[in-house]
């Protein structure tokens, strides 16, 4: 698979991730190198294998139904790049 | 000259304990040493007033009695630890200025030892990377570089700055973490020891995460016995990680024998890897040769899906990868870049705050996961990643623990192979499958290359059979005898 | 034939499938400890992993895996002995982690089905395809200050179950009373207070429509925000003749995303706001398979409370109530629980009215749910004891049981404090049916000519008494005086 200039930019898109326009080409080679180098896995015959989901079968206790946390909101907001009343705020949000 | 900043954490330990050294002192010399040898920006953030205020807080309880495991040791911190009101960066600018309120359990469970936090060390950005040129804090400097060679040395990637810290003797020990190779293949090329034990052993809560199904925490020394005994605080359950294993952690600081007498150490022959230099290949036989000697049974064995954990690998983590950075958008903490409206913020927050590295992963990711590519990437690989671990499972029903090299080559330069991403990654192509497969592994230095660089033996185990790993390690360390000192470091 | 949409050019059938989204009652969140309770100050109830702060990482609370299958057994669903998280990606600000965890392509329960009673008294089937859970998203706030958006991450994190049904509902009504059966099951299990006000349940509606008797599916529109019970019909039913008109109109419905605006009662697209979505579900690498022992559905099973359809079945053979009755009684958990205690050793029947009568009456007039009723049951039984042993008439108890809601009195003492005992002492009666006798001749003819009218009498003797009179010995003194036996 390789990778055309639209491509990059529809996937950078979804990233939200900008890319200047000279720079999309450029990219676009690199990930097609890396990509075509990583579809060598289609060699492998993996007919019948179940994805792995995890690689130790471990049982895990699950949270129980109690509040522990939570209450901190000087916490939560002391790095926020803008705040204000106890709120984040962001650039405003198109409805 | 040789201060107590040479000490290693065992040594150390018993001369706190001895009160011939006070932790202050020996927080101090460390220190000196930080300053002395910031030539290779192994920090990113040092703590000298915290590190002095809890090594006082650590004579208090030695003097009481009440000393816990590491009381008084100092150690570095890989900055992807988040540590309660000192910044975390994780090697980004989208990080750079952020402090969490909260402590990774790992470093929790350091304090409570009694252990002392030095700094903060370099990263690649978001622990991507095995050179650590890709951190927003300028790149680590291998004190193995020979004087005068510029560009310097790799120190190796991701965990660089904390190999580089110990490896200089700016500290005795560090913290790191490991997804595809990031404590080993830095221990290789600064030749120290770095161990990173089975996936679920540390707590992942308060690690600024990568990839989730192969970050694991581990620790790196210049010994054997001051990585199981730094490792050893750091492990055990945590109920804020729900992938940690709710397992006892065995003594391994008192179980070291560096016994390998009738055990069956497996080499696998597909890491004989066309065009590996002769001196690693000799390097490995010298290695199986030594376990030998000292009673171990060689035994042939056979991971056939090797050569296909790199490229599983690089559809894995950067899936992983490209979800677990979606957080860092620039709303609720880190650099905000603003635009026009909300989604050029984001763009701009997200294009401007990662560095190449991390913005082409995070791409891959993207696509590999996207409408349409899912079951020919994400899907195949973690099959595909499932036949890693069954070759494992097969060749450990043949052998205690397998015996490889750390890593293809020695350090190389700054800048030697950045233009090509795929010769970077072929780095790991030693270590990936550990991860991959959630085994625990170690890298003890077992010689020079004919440049006089470090070159690292790697030795994989069972899952949770940290034990044997570290036995065998430490036979290797007894019979390898690496005792060379980087140039920059004097003879003591 | 059901419900139809007549057309310019036939008739058409509607075919709708609810998505609800219910709030899982717990005291913390679904991967966090931090508290879920409504209308807290902002930002107040978030831990660092709700705002999705670095290396912050889920841990599944394990009450809110049980609500969610309880709510899936009640609803005669398989429970899915593993079910999957998978991470739904996509940028949004009050999306802190930049994904929302779901479960995709394994929920922790399958097919199920919920019984909806029609007003003609037959019932119906309605599938139910999955139920999952999932986490909520924070509140954004827009209009505070011009160009931005303020956020509340107090909801970031919050349990939810989709609950989503089979595209079998055929009309609007169909649709509300599935909706109301919903609720009234989840509130039996207790896994979810069905408050709408409080965003607790909210539905989904995909809606499309074909010609009667054609049996291909129309392209279909999920209608989005119909946040009450009152907006549910008449969001599908204006979604269906928008498309009907459409379609007649040689149109085509594109499968969208649409608004219900409730102050216009009409639907309206969303495009523009939608890019394409690619969410690039993947298993969330954080949270293991979720596993669930056997013994554990069973215990859940066993920990279920009867539920609506078996307990108006119950109240119509034990207590031997009208169905409709029955089923007004067993609709609320609490309303159930309130008539059975009431019913406890007395008449039913005058249990049931009293309660659906009086008492569901006068809640209504204060705005109250049956959990708030200021009267508990056994004060409204001592009631009804007292009507039985005739210390009280039917009529004076309804006075009483004003004054109990108000002050919260027990009976007797209302009843003793006004002096409101019923006289049953014939002597008293006496004297003043004779008065009543003598003042009014025109009257005493009437009732001679036509005995049906002895009413009035009565009701000036029991105007006299202050209504406690018993109405039997009234009558029986006044037909005996006026010579009617």
């Amino acid at each position: 698979m390789s990778l055309d200039k639209a491509l990059v930019a529809r996937v950078a898109g979804l990233a939200r991730i900008a890319v200047p326009d000279d720079q999309l080409q450029p990219l676009a080679g690199e990930l097609s190198s890396i990509l075509r180098w990583i579809e060598q896995l289609a060699e492998v015959d993996t007919e019948g294998v179940e994805p792995l989901r995890s690689v130790h079968p471990i049982r895990r206790a699950r949270r129980a139904d109690e509040v522990t946390d939570g209450g901190c909101r000087e916490a939560i907001l002391a790095n926020a790049p803008e705040r204000e009343d106890g709120y984040f705020v962001v650039p405003r949000v198109v409805e | 000259m040789s201060g107590p900043e040479r000490l290693g954490l065992v040594e150390a330990r018993a001369r706190l304990r001895r009160r011939e050294l006070s932790a202050v002192e020996l927080t101090r010399a460390c220190l000196a040493a930080m300053e002395r040898g910031r030539g290779l920006n192994a920090f990113v953030t040092e703590t000298p007033e915290r590190a002095l205020a809890m090594a006082e807080a650590a004579d208090g309880r030695l003097a009481r009695g009440e000393a816990g495991p590491l009381e008084g040791l100092p150690v570095a911190v890989k900055d992807l630890f988040c540590t309660a009101g000192v910044r975390t960066t994780a090697g980004s600018r989208i990080l750079a200025d952020f402090v969490p309120p909260y402590e990774s359990t790992v470093t929790a469970r350091l304090w409570q030892a009694g252990a002392v936090l030095l700094g903060k060390t370099n990263l690649d950005e978001f622990a991507m990377g095995s050179s650590n040129t890709t951190s927003a804090f300028g790149p680590v400097v291998n004190p193995w570089t020979p004087p005068g060679q510029d560009p310097p040395l790799v120190p190796g990637g991701s965990s660089g700055g904390s190999a580089a810290a110990v490896a200089g003797f700016l500290c005795p020990a560090a913290t790191g973490t490991d997804t595809g190779g990031s404590i080993r293949q830095p221990a290789a090329f600064c030749g120290i020891v770095g161990i990173k034990p089975t996936y679920g052993r540390c707590s992942r809560f308060g690690i600024v995460a990568f990839a989730s199904s192969l970050d694991q925490a581990g620790a790196f020394a210049r010994s054997v016995e001051d990585a199981a005994l730094l490792l050893q605080a750091m492990s055990g359950f945590d109920p804020n990680d729900a992938t940690s294993a709710d397992l006892a952690v065995p003594d391994w600081v008192g179980g070291l024998t560096g016994r390998v007498k009738g055990l069956r150490i497996g080499i696998p022959e597909e890491y004989r890897l066309d065009g590996m230099p002769a001196e690693i290949e000799a390097l490995w036989a010298r290695g199986a040769e030594w376990l030998r000697a000292q009673g171990a049974e060689l035994v042939e064995v056979s991971l056939p899906h090797t050569r296909y954990a790199l490229p599983t690998y690089y559809i894995v983590a950067p899936a992983e990868a490209s979800s677990n950075l979606a957080r860092y958008d620039g709303m609720r903490y880190g650099l905000r870049v603003p635009g026009r409206d909300l989604v050029e913020t984001y763009a701009r927050t997200r294009g401007e705050g990662f560095g190449a590295e991390v913005r082409r992963r995070i791409l891959i990711g993207t696509y590999v996961l996207s409408a349409g590519y899912y079951d020919a990437y994400y899907l195949k690989a973690q099959k595909v990643r499932r036949r890693i671990v069954q070759d494992f499972e097969a060749a450990f029903a043949r052998c205690d623990a397998l015996l490889t090299p750390t890593a293809p080559s020695a350090a190389f330069a700054i800048g030697e192979k950045n233009d090509d991403p795929v010769a970077m990654y072929l780095n790991d192509v030693f270590t990936v499958t550990v991860n991959l497969a959630g085994l625990p592994g170690i890298s003890v230095p077992a010689g020079l290359s004919a440049a006089g660089l470090p070159l690292g033996l790697q030795v994989i185990g069972r899952p949770w059979d940290e034990a044997t790993v570290l036995d065998v390690g430490r036979a290797l360390e007894e019979a390898a005898a690496f005792r060379a000192l980087p140039p920059a470091v004097p003879e003591a | 034939m059901g419900w139809t949409i007549r057309g310019r050019t036939g008739e058409w059938e509607l075919v709708c499938g609810l998505e609800v989204h219910a709030q899982v009652v717990s005291k913390a969140k679904l991967f966090s400890g931090a508290a879920t309770a409504f209308g807290a100050a902002p930002n107040s109830q978030v831990s660092p992993v709700d705002a999705g702060m670095p290396g912050m990482l889920p841990v599944l609370n394990g009450f809110c895996v049980e609500q969610a299958v309880k709510t899936g057994l009640a609803l005669e669903a398989e429970i899915n002995r593993v079910s999957i998280f998978e991470r739904k990606n996509y940028f949004y600000p009050d999306l802190p982690q930049g994904y929302q965890i779901s479960q995709y392509q394994t929920p922790i329960v399958g097919r199920g089905r919920l019984t909806i009673d029609l007003p003609d008294g037959t019932t119906r089937a309605i599938g139910i395809t999955r139920l999952h859970l999932e986490q909520d998203a924070g509140k954004s706030l827009h209009g505070a200050r011009p160009g931005v958006t303020l956020i509340d991450l107090n909801r970031s994190g919050v349990a939810l179950m989709e609950i989503v049904s089979e595209p079998d509902i055929r009309s609007p009504e169909e649709a509300v009373l599935y909706l109301r059966k919903l609720r009234s099951i989840l509130r039996y299990v207790g896994s979810c207070d069905g408050n709408m006000e409080e965003g607790s349940l909210r539905c989904d509606a995909n809606v499309s429509v074909r010609r009667v008797g054609d049996p291909r599916l129309g392209t279909r529109c999920e209608v989005k925000n119909v946040n009450s019970m009152r907006f549910v019909a008449r969001a599908i039913e204006y979604e269906a003749k928008r498309q009907v008109d459409l379609l007649e109109a040689g149109g085509v419905v594109e499968q969208e995303t649409r608004l219900f605006d409730s102050a216009r009662g009409e639907t309206r697209s969303m495009r523009g706001k939608e890019e394409a979505h690619d969410y690039r579900y993947f298993p969330d690498p954080d949270l293991l398979p979720l596993e669930l022992e056997p013994a554990l559905i069973e215990r859940l099973r066993g920990e279920l409370p009867e539920l609506p359809d078996a307990r108006r079945a119950r109240f119509v053979r034990d207590y031997a109530l009208p169905v409709q009755d029955a089923g007004v009684l067993v609709a609320e958990r609490a309303a159930a629980d309130y008539f059975e205690a009431v019913a406890r050793g007395r008449d039913a029947k005058q249990a049931a009215n009293w309660v659906i009568n009086e008492l569901f009456g006068a809640l209504a007039r204060r705005g109250l749910e049956i959990e708030a009723c200021p009267l508990p049951p056994e004060a409204l039984g001592r009631l009804l004891d007292l009507v039985e042993d005739g210390t009280i008439s039917g009529k004076i108890a309804k006075d009483v049981f004003q004054e109990m809601l108000e002050t919260g009195g027990d009976p007797l003492a209302i009843v003793e404090a006004r002096g409101l005992r019923q006289v049953t002492d014939a002597a008293a009666l006496e004297p003043i049916v004779e008065r009543l006798v003598a003042a009014n001749p025109q009257q005493v003819e009437n009732v001679r000519r036509n005995p049906k009218v002895i009413g009035w009498f009565v009701g000036q003797v029991m105007k006299a008494t202050g209504g406690k009179a018993a109405p039997e010995l009234v009558n029986g003194l006044l037909r005996r005086r006026l010579g009617l036996d």
